[in-house]
């Protein structure tokens, strides 16, 4: 594998010159694998191309790259349309970085597509919070405590899931677990959907075991 | 983002318009959108089924192809709010034989929600002649009949009796109507070698195929899947509703009120990682 790895150079061109959607798909996954801080910017402009499949291939490779694409996504955020933006707080979920846990907060309850509320639901108790700073840190976790238990009440069931697994992921980072605890209590015995009922249940085993 | 149907003057409907809507024919319009809305609602009363089974008897909607749109519309809403009443399945049942192939191929699905097995003779008795004459209805986009609907059904109500019926349409010239029989195929004999043809699909070429093949694969359930499923060139929104059918499945296996299985917990963690 590790010699047949194409040049940036060669993957740039390639994402340039693509003429099918096809050809978009596997010139931007072939730019994803290199893992190349040059190729973040390439990989923002492709969020804006309005090819999905090239798109999930472009998150998934700034989500590699990680911290250094997230300045240059937050900087360019504002400039999208609703399809690039979508895929961008998709990356950021990804990521982690706190400096896109405001985004996340306001798509986990706001957005209007499900796979981006669920992206950012699971984004919110996925972010890296040993790097926000001690004197925050409490503040910024009990931020995404409140919206992922707002969120719960989703309409959509794959949303909810999304949400326990966001506030599983919190719990264990928290000495205070009784308000996630009591909700996913809740979910566990009332929630409409079995699959999100059985993930609220492995979420209690898991927080438990860990005691 | 609710959802919440409206009326086609923008004000939202009632349940009590909507019964005046059904009920009344001047307007075809509002008759045919009250159908679909009573259905979608899950409307139960009594009144809703009334009129749901009158309209079925609609001869004046017409479409420019000859078909009966509002019986299409009232023959779907029967199949979410018929289950407690004895009258809708054979009404339904009787919709199988109306020369609208959409009415016949909704009626097959409502049939299959419905879930009464007094059906499946009346199913079967579409598939007379075999594959030899599922073929393309002339100058129609379509085939005679929904095959793909028929077979399903009758996954779903048949048992093992129905293999010798159902097996020869493994090898239709259709994909769909293929999947369709394999799906059935494995619901009624639970042999893992037709639903090991669904998972093949899972790799083909067409986007169209792969996403109908992860659809089938969670209606049935099939845990042996559930990798191949995460692994899918498809959209993860199609994947985790796979696999959510998968976990479902097995939920119904692992004991109440006792920690989940092993293989329950293996699927969640593949849906975890597709959010």
């Amino acid at each position: 594998m590790e010699a047949t790895l194409k040049t940036f150079d060669v993957c740039l061109k390639a994402v340039n010159d693509a003429d099918s959607a096809q050809g978009l798909l596997d010139a931007v996954e072939d730019l994803a694998e290199l893992k190349d801080e040059r190729a973040i910017d390439p990989l923002i402009q492709v969020l804006g191309f309005n090819n999905p499949g090239a798109a999930v291939a472009a998150v998934e490779g700034l989500i590699q790259i990680g911290i250094p694409a997230v300045s240059p996504i937050l900087e360019t955020l504002d400039g999208y349309n609703y399809g690039a933006r979508a895929w961008a707080i998709r990356a950021l979920a990804g990521i982690g970085d706190p400096r896109g846990q405001r985004l996340l907060l306001n798509a986990a309850a706001n957005d209007f597509s499900l796979s981006v509320r669920r992206a950012a639901a699971r984004g919110l108790g996925a972010i890296r919070w040993h790097e926000i700073q001690e004197t925050e840190r409490d503040g910024a976790m009990e931020r995404s405590q409140t919206i992922l238990l707002q969120v719960t009440q989703d309409e959509e069931w794959v949303v909810r899931y999304a949400a326990i697994v966001g506030l599983e992921a919190l719990a264990l980072k928290l000495n205070d677990r009784e308000k996630i605890c009591h909700s996913l209590c809740q979910l566990k015995e009332k929630d409409p959907t079995a699959a999100v009922q059985a993930r609220a249940q492995w979420a209690l085993e898991k927080i438990e075991h860990e005691r | 983002m609710s959802g919440i149907p409206h009326n086609p003057d923008g004000k939202p409907l009632t349940v009590d318009q909507a019964l005046i809507n059904i009920n009344q024919t001047a307007d075809p319009g509002l008759r045919y959108y009250a159908a679909w809305w009573l259905g979608r609602m899950r409307t139960c009363q009594p009144e809703a089924i009334d009129a749901l089974l009158l309209a079925l008897e609609d001869k004046t909607n017409r479409s420019p192809d000859g078909g009966y749109p509002l019986r299409r519309n009232a023959v779907i809403a029967l199949g979410k709010i018929g289950q407690d009443d004895d009258r809708v399945v054979p009404a339904v049942i009787h919709c199988l034989q109306c020369d609208d192939y959409y009415v016949r191929e909704k009626a097959a699905q409502s049939l299959e929600s419905l879930g009464d097995p007094v059906a499946v003779y009346p199913l079967i008795e579409l598939l007379d002649g075999g594959v030899d004459k599922a073929v393309q209805a002339p100058g129609k986009p379509h085939l005679i009949h929904s095959y793909n609907a028929i077979l399903e059904a009758l996954g779903t109500l048949g048992d093992k009796k129905l293999a010798n019926t159902i097996a020869p349409f493994l090898a239709h010239t259709v994909p769909q109507v293929r999947n369709a029989a394999a799906r059935a195929m494995y619901q009624i004999t639970g042999e893992a070698q037709y639903a090991d043809r669904l998972v093949d699909v899972l790799s083909h070429d067409q986007l169209q195929l792969r996403r109908a093949a992860l659809m089938d694969l969670g209606a049935v359930g099939y845990l042996a899947s559930a990798d191949a499923i995460a692994n899918t060139l498809a959209e993860n929104s199609m994947k985790l509703i796979a696999l959510k059918g998968v976990l479902e499945h097995q939920l119904t296996k692992d004991e109440k009120g006792n920690a989940l299985s092993a293989d329950s917990r293996r699927v969640m963690t593949l849906m975890d990682s597709l959010l």
